[in-house]
């Protein structure tokens, strides 16, 4: 595969360092010199001085015959115009971008930028997986087609336990995929399948019902 | 018209002036207070010091009822971005981008922006003013 990776710090440089080990051919566009110089000296001459979102550099450096661009920098606004200039012009199948500002997210996926990495994010993600008193957990964001997978904890004192799947008012468009009992059986749920307090149900969603389902499913509990 | 200006420049500042004595509804934000002293004197707008690649600084300056948005920065990257998220999060009708580099300005207008690039317009009045009648 030949990737193009914008932005050579921290991030950036690591992301170049294992595509180069796992045998693909890399380039980086980096404008800061010092950085330039540190990753040719290391890995090849692999690294050019340049501004990531200028459509000449991006030609010079052959955008064109990319299979994926990853934009790294520190800055949202130049990820998201280095993958825009990399859509736009020359037609790259795939983007990735560092979202530094994770309320920017909706908007690069609104824009097109679909594949967004938020260490913001990720660690959030960690930290609430570590709580386990959180009701609602993010697994997995389904990509395009706008619904996540998240997972909704049935605390012991929820008004809904006892309670049969199919008298719970589920709000539009949600599928409960699996409940995994406390005593860790999983199973697919059915509508007679009863809560059971402490289980824990995966289930897929939009994002705005998000409140609405852990309602339902915890009696906001 | 409600029209929100994001950097307060020389041009930011200059535009928000004409603008508001015309009549219109000026909220205009820098992320440096030092920045308004540009306006003109008695401006009747609103100023906001805050990012305005940032939603919530945009929502504070009433982006949601403008009716026009224009990203005047000295970032080309900034000014599209803002833009973009005036246009597709906030449905701003009118999202004007300054951006100085031609190539970009044309894949920014290919997207939908209305663009002004200084660059062209400026080398085509030096052109003139070079070689022309």
């Amino acid at each position: 595969m030949y990737v193009i990776v914008v932005g050579a710090g921290k991030v950036g440089a690591q992301v170049v360092r294992e595509l180069v080990t796992a045998g693909h051919e890399v380039l980086a566009i980096e404008r800061d010199p010092v950085k330039v110089a540190a990753i040719n000296e290391e890995l090849g001459e692999i690294a050019i001085l340049g501004d990531g979102p200028e459509a000449r550099v991006q030609d010079e450096v052959g955008m064109a015959r990319a299979d994926l661009c990853v934009a790294t920098t520190g800055r949202d606004e130049t990820n998201l115009a280095v993958c825009q200039v990399a859509q736009v012009r020359f037609r790259v199948p795939r983007v990735i971008a560092r979202i530094n500002n994770p309320k920017n997210e909706a908007i690069f996926r609104a824009l097109g930028v679909e594949l967004t990495v938020s260490a913001t994010q990720a660690i959030l993600a960690h930290i609430e997986q570590e709580l386990p008193s959180h009701p609602l957990i993010h697994l997995l964001q389904l990509r395009g087609s706008g619904f996540e997978l998240v997972e909704v904890l049935v605390p012991e004192s929820a008004p809904t336990v006892g309670r049969r799947v199919d008298s719970i008012d589920l709000p539009p468009g949600v599928l409960l995929s699996l409940v995994v009992r406390p005593d860790g059986t999983p199973e697919v749920p059915t509508g007679g399948t009863t809560l059971e307090g402490g289980s824990e149900i995966l289930a897929v969603t939009q994002p705005e019902h998000e409140t609405e389902l852990r309602r339902a499913l915890t009696g906001g509990a | 018209m409600k029209i929100v200006i994001m950097g307060c420049g020389r041009v930011g500042a200059m535009l928000a002036g004409r603008l508001s004595d015309a009549g219109h509804d000026i909220t205009i934000i820098d992320l440096n207070a030092s920045a308004f002293r540009r306006l003109p004197e008695g401006f009747a707008g609103t100023q906001i010091v805050g990012n305005g690649v940032d939603q919530e600084t945009l929502r504070g300056a009433g982006i949601e009822q403008a009716d026009a948005f224009v990203a005047v920065t000295q970032g080309d990257n900034r000014n599209v971005m803002a833009a973009q998220v005036a246009m597709h999060l906030f449905g701003v009708e009118r999202a004007v981008a300054r951006i100085y580099d031609p190539e970009r300005q044309k894949i920014y207008t290919e997207l939908g922006l209305r663009t002004v690039s200084p660059t062209v317009i400026l080398s085509d009045r030096l052109f003139d003013a070079v070689v022309g009648p």
